[in-house]
Parts: structure tokens; C-alpha cells; sequence
């Protein structure tokens, strides 16, 4: 089974099985970040719950990270060999003849992806980690909604948020499908699948933009 | 019409190459491109330089041998054709064509638009065949039964004429349709059935040891592919080598 994951059809394997993860996760993500609009105290029990459960925080947190850095691993390490495969650059290459823009940039919007990531923690993590570890302060399940708020009063930070998520949509629009084909389910003609796909682009970016402008425009 | 041509050249593998700028006229729209690089070559001997290389056998879209990247697609603007099939009526009077060899690492330029595509010979030797008692007690085909669906879908994958064009339209120059096409063609008949785990593991390592790049899966190439491979073809092959590596 290690020659599989040695072998170019394993590493796209290995991909998709880390893309599936984090498409659950983005899901979990943005139904937590959902509670914020309709109901403060829902939202701050909700973060206070995942914040300090202790199968989430030291079981589930490392898996993500894990999964996180894989994906970016895996997905840097492909360009890199696939670079490698490519003789001299055509003079003329017409690419949108047959293929989507998003299908051909996913290393850019990955990229952009990995930019607000950092970003994201530098936010929200890193600061949470201080209060939890570092400083040990004590325990307030009330504090969830204000620091998220207030995160987003900055009109540039929003800007970020926006354009990241944009990304976000584009790369699944492409990955979902994509996904589905490495682990070899022909999810490009399968209308239903495909439809699924195409929602989950649509919706999963949308809301987490449409959470970001709620905050920022109900100061 | 007349056209105005933009063709790579290069002396040798060993050469750095470039494009070189081209007039030629009096092109008939019923031509098709292949006719049309031999007026360019007619007209480049008859002014005693050296004629274009190119790749061509039987001109009616059967043997893939010729190839060419024209206009930054492979076999040109139309779609299901290779370029013996297509013709000169895809373009204008006075339009400017670009024509380049196909690339890929694994794709060397052998000269001008000639490029050695034996790493598919290598990967067809690698498994692309069923191993077949010839001693004369060979059981007749037509006794064993098979699905219509598998016969049809069989027999898709079959007309794959290892053209290269997939590697060449390919982002990544991957040979994954190419491989798919050969792996699945056996993978649905009985008789390739036998082999089906050692095929898929020796054509994979094989595609792999030649250098070319992973599937994106943008499906580039099941749209400039001159006999429609269909993508199927590609993730039938990623389940035939996760059973492969599981049995």
C-alpha cells in the first residue's frame, strides 16, 4: 500500500482524501460561524463548547492541522512534479479552449487560500491559544461574540475576508468534482453529484461572506 | 487564401529552437492542414530551403502520427479531429497561425515539429496487452459473454490512437487519459481481467518512470482528444490501481 501513495494516482488519491476531510470541516465551520447572526448567546455556547471540549481541542484540532498541511504539502508537491513534466512553454497556448479558469489555477487560489490562513490565525487562533494556554485567563463563555465582532469593524480586514472567500469558491468549484474523479467516482457526469458540487461553491463561500458583512455593517 | 505561418523550428534535439515566420498562398478552404504544410514545402524547396519536419502516415485520422499544437490547442481549432482531418476552412484568409511541436518532457523534439512519443510504446509494453496461449487451442472470442455495455464502453476506449494529444493539451503533460484509455480498454473484458492488477500497477509505474505529470483533472484533454476518450477512462483506472494495491 506505501508504493500507492508513491505512485502519481496514490499522491492525487491522498489529495482527495484530505479534501474531503476539509470540505467537512469548512461545513462545520460555517454552521458554527451561522450561529453568530441569528443568536449571540447560541453562538458563544457553541464556541465555549468547541473551545474547550477536550476530544475537539486535542484529537480533532491536531487532525485538522494535520490535514491542513497535508493539503498544502501534497498540493505544492504536485506542482512541483508536474512542473518538472512540462517541456519548453508553448509560444501559443489557448487553455480556455477546454478547460475552466478555476480548474487551471487551483496552485493561485490555493495560494490565496494559504495567505488567509495566516491571516485567519494571526485572528482568531493564535489570540485563542494565548488566552487558553499561554495566559491561562480565566474561562468566560460569554467573550466569543464580542471578539468575533469586533474583528470585523476594519473594512480592510473585511476586503481580505471577501476576496479569500471568492478563492475559496473558486477552488472548490474545481476540487469537489475533482475530488470525486482522483478517488474514481466519475462525480463530472454524475448530474446529482455535480450539482452538489456546485451548491457547495456557492453556499460554503457565500455564507462565511455574508457572516463577515453582517458584522461588520451592524456596529 | 492566403496565410501567414508561424512555425517552430530546430535543427536537432541537441538545438535550441525557434519560430520562424512563413508566407504561403494560394490555399484552397478544401485542403486539409497537412495539404497545406505540403504547399509550404513545396514552395520552401522550390527556393531551396530546408522543408518543414513534420509527423504523418495514413492521413485519414486512424494512425496518430501527426500532431502539431496549432493556434495553442492540439490538432488545431475543431474538435474530434486530428490534424490530417482538418481543414483549411476552420481559418480566414490573412489569419496568422501559430504551429508548434507538441510539448512535454517526455515528449523530446526529434526536429521542427517532430516529436519522439515512444515513451507510450514503453508504457504499452509495460501491460497494455493480454497474454494470449497462441499453440493453436485458443479459445474462440465469441464463446465467452459480454455485456453489451461493456463491449461498448470497451471498444470507446480502444479507439484511442496514442496520439498524444491528451500530454500535449495537459497543464501538467500527464499521460493519464492515454493510460486510462489502454488500462480501461482490457479492464472491462473478461480476458483482461486476469491481468488487470499487474497491468494497472506495471502502466502506471511505467507512465510514471517516463516523467510525465498528474492529472488535474481539468478535462482538457477529453476535449481535444480526436476520438472523445471520455475522463471515465482516467477514473476507472485510479479504482483499478486502489484495488491493484489493496489485493
Amino acid at each position: 500500500m506505501s508504493g500507492f501513495f508513491k505512485s502519481s494516482i496514490g499522491r492525487k488519491v491522498a489529495m482527495a482524501l484530505s479534501a474531503f476531510f476539509l470540505m467537512i470541516f469548512l461545513l462545520m465551520h460555517v454552521s458554527v460561524n451561522l450561529l453568530s447572526v441569528f443568536s449571540e448567546e447560541t453562538f458563544n455556547a457553541a464556541s465555549h463548547f468547541m473551545g474547550t471540549n477536550w476530544v475537539i481541542q486535542f484529537i480533532m484540532q491536531p487532525i485538522l492541522i494535520f490535514g491542513v498541511v497535508f493539503h498544502f504539502v501534497m498540493g505544492f508537491v504536485l506542482e512541483i512534479k508536474n512542473k518538472k513534466a512540462l517541456g519548453v512553454p508553448y509560444v501559443k497556448n489557448n487553455g480556455a479552449a477546454n478547460s475552466s479558469w478555476a480548474s487551471r489555477n487551483m496552485i493561485y487560489s490555493g495560494l490565496v487560500i494559504l495567505a488567509f490562513i495566516v491571516l485567519h490565525f494571526i485572528d482568531f487562533w493564535f489570540p485563542e491559544i494565548n488566552y487558553k494556554y499561554i495566559e491561562a485567563l480565566p474561562a468566560d463563555p460569554t467573550r466569543y461574540y464580542a471578539e468575533l465582532h469586533h474583528k470585523f469593524v476594519s473594512p480592510l480586514r473585511v476586503g481580505a475576508y471577501v476576496i479569500a472567500f471568492v478563492l475559496l469558491g473558486l477552488h472548490l468549484a474545481h476540487g469537489f468534482t475533482s475530488a470525486f474523479q482522483s478517488m474514481g467516482i466519475t462525480a463530472g457526469r454524475k448530474k446529482t453529484l455535480k450539482s452538489i458540487g456546485k451548491a457547495y461553491a456557492i453556499v460554503i463561500p457565500a455564507l462565511f461572506i455574508i457572516i463577515a458583512l453582517y458584522h461588520h455593517f451592524n456596529h | 487564401m492566403n496565410l501567414t505561418l508561424k512555425i517552430w523550428r530546430q535543427k536537432d534535439s541537441n538545438t535550441k529552437g525557434q519560430m520562424v515566420d512563413y508566407k504561403v498562398t494560394d490555399i484552397s478552404e478544401h485542403m486539409s492542414f497537412l495539404e497545406m504544410m505540403d504547399v509550404l514545402n513545396e514552395q520552401l524547396i522550390n527556393k531551396g530551403e530546408e522543408p518543414v519536419a513534420f509527423d504523418h502516415d495514413c492521413r485519414e485520422g486512424i494512425c496518430g502520427m501527426c500532431s502539431m499544437y496549432i493556434n495553442g490547442e492540439a490538432h488545431g481549432p475543431d474538435r474530434g479531429v486530428t490534424t490530417c482531418q482538418l481543414h483549411m476552412r476552420m481559418f480566414k484568409d490573412g489569419d496568422t497561425i501559430t504551429i508548434e511541436p507538441f510539448r512535454a518532457k517526455a515528449f523530446p523534439v526529434i526536429k521542427d515539429l517532430v516529436v519522439d512519443r515512444s515513451a507510450f510504446e514503453r508504457i504499452q509494453q509495460a501491460g497494455g496487452y493480454i497474454s494470449v496461449n497462441t499453440s493453436g487451442n485458443t479459445q474462440d472470442a465469441n464463446s465467452i459473454p459480454i455485456s453489451k455495455h461493456a463491449a461498448d464502453e470497451a471498444m470507446d476506449a480502444a479507439t484511442c490512437i496514442g496520439c498524444g494529444a491528451c500530454v500535449a493539451t495537459c497543464k501538467n503533460s500527464s499521460a493519464m487519459l492515454f493510460v486510462g484509455a489502454k488500462v480501461s480498454q482490457y479492464a472491462l473484458l473478461p480476458q483482461g481481467q486476469i491481468e488487470a492488477a499487474d497491468r494497472v500497477r506495471n502502466m502506471v509505474a511505467q507512465m510514471d518512470l517516463e516523467g510525465f505529470g498528474n492529472c488535474t483533472n481539468t478535462g482538457a484533454c477529453e476535449i481535444e482528444c480526436p476520438k472523445g476518450i471520455s475522463l471515465d477512462n482516467i477514473a476507472r483506472m485510479n479504482r483499478e490501481l486502489m484495488k491493484a494495491s489493496l489485493s
